[in-house]
């Protein structure tokens, strides 16, 4: 009886340290919300892609956080559902002294945390996703469509399909098929083909796919019938590996398929089999091995505290797309220490400012060892994309290789033009009067 | 004569589609009309089917053929414990409590897939080609699936082995006593907690069977789920309680929804067929709303 009465006072009293050590942590810790998705029709990406940023942030803590300041996290599962993410979000953006950034890996719980981001001041980033327009910082402070938005990787596909073909002029009289899952994100990049359709003079065939997308038979029964010269398939989920397999069964050459990067992972081509060589996609990460994977490897891994229990997973395409999302994060949190006080935790507003004077040159690449693994990025008011470059990465058959050696670009002018004119739009409509924040 | 073989291909290729339409549909023919009860959770069960039979392959390295058994063995112990711990507590409750049940059921069974097995999409190889036979592409120049005249074949044999099973039988008498009425079977000694397990086994096979095919086409993820959906207007047009009718009407919502993507969907903006069949369902719910092979429920008032 004594014992036991020992054994409880010395567990309640290590307890009780234990809590007072971690509210004494927390005061020293940068508290991020990570809206995630691990079940559901979208989890595989949603645990590669939320297991690349929580692997990055045990990175940083295995090295000593930013400057000092550690990382902490909370995950709210919202299995990819627009109202639940919104639920989410409200759940967690008031915890721990509140969040300072957030990253909802989907357009549906982008949109709905839209105007909510801007009242709470907590930037938002949508990583290769999203609001294209949300580039122009005056009227969206407070959103990051970062490195590359949808609208700029509609430019670069029809740039890549022009130099594939000898010359932009080359596409005059080809016919395009764009197949998309019916739904905003499949919809976004039609006034980017639109516009190219009108100055370049090829044919956009349009062909939607109902979601889920799990039975595409009479889709490509119309497009064997079009005989087009290239598909642009913009998909998510089980629509991608579909796809690749519906087009082999109506003897579509893969070859003359171009997917979107949300159609580019390895969960899109191993379930096609062989069906899946030869058929190349967008990317915004150069497929590959770079330091900081074998930093993940050895200091995350090798301590037993890595995200994913598939450890074929890492540094696969959507675990590179978390680590890219972490740095961003990371490097605005450090940016904004810079100007707001080193070793300090940063405010969501803080963080925005960090985020809108983003310079990941290849310098810094190099010292956080991912040269190359996505384009450089430097962002300003003006410009929250930071980059709108693209890569081409295609299937062998076992693993992604880069297609097109350097960063593709497509007509810049031409996407400003058009995020300035949407913007102007969006900010009459809701009555935003653009301007660029201070500090 | 091009546009009469164009036609003729979207036509096949329908009818093909609604084949595998139908193997999904004859899962919940099975337990509805053994048990009157609407069976949610199909779709959820093909899921955990596939996603089990893969999980093993990975989890204990043997080849496909050792795991489809152990996945069998797998999906009757489901099914006998959904019966046990789902079913049994309801007898004789309202119809609506018990498809409350399965819907419970559905979420559990998808959680439950996904906490064991995980969440990754994973390929399912059978070895059956899916590439156009080539002796069609050359003389009619049709693309036409070897795999998809496999999954006929099989859907084929089901369904004879069902209605064999249904008719022929004394199980098959006591499966439809039950449907008919759970307190009047009871009252004349047919064991309804007995029969129950052996129906839920039945579809918990057939969900295996249609979760290996459609897993092997689309791979093994989640979205196996939403086949179900695809089902619904099959159910509605043939009737919930005729296994033929299943098969009847998957070749028809098959073909309709093929022939109109392709002949009215670019009309209309295309995108079509994930609703079209539902209107149809739908109209013909108005003229026949038992279905076309479906019981007609005569009560006396």
């Amino acid at each position: 009886m004594k014992f036991r009465f020992t054994r409880l006072l010395a567990i309640t009293a290590v307890a009780a340290s234990t809590a007072l050590t971690g509210s004494l942590a927390a005061a020293q810790e940068q508290y991020l919300p990570l809206l995630s998705y691990r079940v559901g029709p979208y989890a595989a990406g949603g645990s590669g892609f939320f297991g690349g940023m929580i692997d990055y942030f045990n990175l940083v803590n295995a090295n000593g956080g930013i400057n000092g300041v550690k990382l902490s996290w909370e995950e709210c599962e919202t299995e990819y559902n627009a109202s639940r993410g919104v639920e989410c979000y409200e759940r967690l953006k008031s915890k721990n002294g509140g969040a300072s950034v957030v990253e909802p890996l989907g357009t549906g719980i982008a949109y709905g945390i839209l105007d909510r981001v801007a009242t709470d001041k907590i930037p938002m980033t949508t990583l290769g996703y999203g609001r294209s327009d949300a580039a122009n910082g005056a009227v969206f402070p407070y959103v990051y469509p970062l490195i590359t938005s949808y609208w700029s990787q509609a430019a670069g596909m029809i740039k890549y399909l022009g130099d594939k073909a000898g010359g932009m002029d080359k596409l005059k009289g080809k016919k395009i098929v764009h197949l998309y899952h019916d739904s905003a994100f499949g919809k976004e990049p039609l006034p980017v083909l639109e516009a190219y359709e009108k100055s370049l003079g090829f044919t956009l065939i349009k062909i939607p796919v109902p979601h889920p997308g799990n039975e595409q038979n009479s889709q490509w029964l119309q497009i064997r019938q079009a005989n087009p010269d290239y598909v642009i398939l913009w998909g998510w989920g089980v629509m991608n590996a579909v796809a690749v397999k519906t087009a082999a069964r109506v003897g579509f050459p893969r070859e003359k398929m171009l997917g979107v990067w949300w159609a580019g992972s390895e969960e899109d081509t191993i379930p096609a089999g062989d069906a899946a060589k030869g058929y190349s996609t967008m990317t915004f990460n150069t497929p590959g091995n770079y330091p900081v994977i074998d930093d993940i490897r050895k200091k995350v891994y090798g301590a037993g505290k890595g995200n994913l229990s598939d450890k074929d997973r890492i540094g696969s395409v959507y675990h590179m797309r978390g680590i890219t999302a972490g740095i961003i994060w990371v490097e605005a949190m450090r940016n904004a220490q810079a100007k707001y006080g080193k070793g300090k935790v940063m405010t969501g507003e803080q963080v925005r400012w960090g985020l809108e004077n983003l310079n990941i040159d290849e310098t810094r690449q190099k010292a956080l060892g991912v040269l190359n693994m996505f384009p450089t990025i430097k962002t300003s008011c003006q410009d929250h994309e930071g980059s709108g470059a693209t890569k081409v990465q295609v299937w062998d058959g076992k693993a992604w290789k880069a297609v097109t050696p350097s960063w593709v670009m497509g007509d810049r002018a031409m996407i400003q033009k058009m995020v300035a004119e949407s913007s102007a739009k969006y900010a009459a409509e809701k009555k935003i009067t653009a301007a660029c924040a201070a500090g | 004569m091009e546009i009469f073989l164009r036609f003729l291909e979207v036509l096949i290729s329908g009818l093909l589609s609604g084949v595998m339409y139908s193997l999904v549909a004859l899962g919940f023919v099975l337990i509805y009309k053994a048990s009157g009860v609407f069976n949610f959770a199909q779709g959820a069960m093909v899921f955990f089917a596939a996603l089990t039979t893969v999980g093993v392959t990975e989890k204990f390295g043997v080849p496909l053929w050792v795991a489809i058994p152990i996945a069998i063995v797998i999906m009757a112990l489901l099914g006998l414990a959904i019966e046990k711990f789902v079913l049994r507590p309801l007898v004789n409750q309202p119809d609506i409590t018990l498809f409350m049940a399965t819907i419970g059921l559905t979420f559990f069974i998808e959680g439950l897939a996904q906490l064991v097995w995980g969440s990754t999409v994973r390929p399912l190889e059978l070895g059956i080609p899916d590439v156009p036979i080539e002796w069609l592409l050359d003389k009619a120049g049709m693309f036409i699936s070897f795999f998809d005249l496999v999954a006929a074949g099989i859907c084929a044999v089901l369904v004879t082995a069902l209605v064999l099973l249904f008719n022929k039988t004394k199980i098959g008498r006591a499966l439809r006593a039950v449907a008919d009425d759970h307190q009047a079977a009871l009252s004349v000694g047919i064991p309804l907690h007995h029969v129950w397990g052996i129906v839920w086994a039945v579809a918990g096979f057939i969900a295996l069977v249609a979760g290996l095919l459609w897993g092997s086409r689309n791979g093994v993820q989640f979205a196996l789920t939403f086949v179900a959906l695809k089902a619904l207007p099959v159910l509605i047009l043939g009737g919930f309680t005729s296994v033929p009718g299943a098969i009847v009407g998957g070749l028809i919502i098959g073909a309709t929804e093929k022939l109109a993507e392709v002949y009215i969907g670019p009309l209309v903006g295309g995108g079509i067929e994930g609703w079209f069949p539902y209107v149809l369902a739908l109209l013909f719910l108005l003229v026949r709303p038992e279905g076309l092979f479906g019981e007609k429920i005569i009560r006396r008032i």
